[in-house]
């Protein structure tokens, strides 16, 4: 039964304990729409549960940081963070997104997203 | 709590390499979620983001959950277009106290689209000025309610002080369609500014 008060799902444990206090990633190249997918390889080792969830989840394909993180109901910056630290154990790459520093206004991506959207008319 | 995704059609297609975003702004209730979702191929996904009115992302244990945080949420979904890319649509509000997840939003962000409703155009006014100060390009498009006020598009430029160059078309949020055409004119637009020809 869920308690008065507590919405179904909601967590029990803050978010910021889930991350050791730490509201920074190791890894600040981190976008929203980074894509995120499992590597080759055994399971990080006793992993806490959020990893383990995390991992899970971005084991059968690709997802977006942002699709993680509302798959697994956590703050965007809470993701990062546990996505940083699996990135940097190993246990999840990355294919990288349209270079932030570069000028937002790449022709040829425009030109493909243009094409794509006129043939879903 | 089992979060896993019911179904592998979340999963991005194999060949997906490239994610690009586009911004879906505007005041409370003028359509954004309902935009993104007659565009996205999955069930649309929100998270939240717990923030203090200086609009920075909290970071300690004290003083959360009492009045100087709020939550702020981001509603996105995706299309995967011509198989090797895929564009994520954010819905989100504009307003200053975000300041924090704005950065993050407009980080790498294509443009905007820029939705209007045209009984509370003063709503729009604070949206668009934080996208000229990001330099993020946009257009605007007016979500056509029932009852709306019929203006002319000349009268809504006029209000909205908008560059002759910005685009400015009415759209109906909740149709497929429609929300494809109106991100075709955005899309249109972003790729003119760039000099290059419309055709590879």
């Amino acid at each position: 039964m869920t308690p008065p008060g507590r919405r179904p799902g909601e967590r029990l444990v803050r978010s910021y304990v889930v991350t050791g206090g730490r509201s920074q990633p190791s890894c600040d190249t981190l976008d929203l729409v980074t894509l995120l997918i499992a590597a080759d390889g055994p399971p990080p080792t006793a992993p806490d549960p959020e990893k383990r969830r995390l991992m899970e989840l971005c084991r059968p394909g690709a997802l977006s940081l942002a699709e993680v993180a509302g798959h697994l109901e956590l703050p965007v910056s809470v993701t990062r963070v546990l996505v940083a630290d699996l990135m940097d154990s190993g246990h999840l790459v990355t294919r990288a997104p349209v270079p932030s520093a570069g000028p937002p206004s790449d022709a040829r991506f425009l030109r493909e997203v243009l094409d794509g959207l006129r043939s879903r008319l | 709590m089992d979060c896993a995704p019911a179904s592998e059609t979340v999963y991005l297609p194999e060949g997906v390499r490239t994610a690009v975003k586009l911004l879906v702004v505007g005041p409370f209730a003028v359509g954004k979620t309902t935009f993104v979702g007659a565009l996205s191929e999955i069930r649309p996904l929100r998270t939240e983001e717990v923030m203090t009115r200086a609009g920075a992302l909290v970071d300690d244990l004290a003083g959360t959950r009492d009045k100087t945080t709020t939550t702020v949420a981001l509603d996105f979904g995706r299309v995967t277009l011509g198989g090797t890319l895929v564009l994520y649509l954010f819905g989100a509000p504009g307003q200053r106290r975000f300041t924090g997840l704005w950065r993050d939003l407009t980080r790498g962000a294509l443009g905007a689209l820029v939705l209007a409703d045209t009984r509370h155009l003063e709503r729009s006014f604070d949206v668009m000025g934080m996208l000229e100060e990001s330099e993020l390009p946009y257009a605007v498009a007016l979500n056509e309610f029932d009852g709306t006020p019929g203006y002319g598009l000349d009268e809504v430029r006029e209000a909205l002080d908008l560059l002759p160059s910005t685009p400015l078309l009415r759209c109906d949020a909740r149709d497929r369609v429609s929300a494809t055409e109106t991100l075709i004119a955005l899309v249109t637009h972003l790729l003119a500014r760039t000099g290059e020809p419309e055709e590879a």
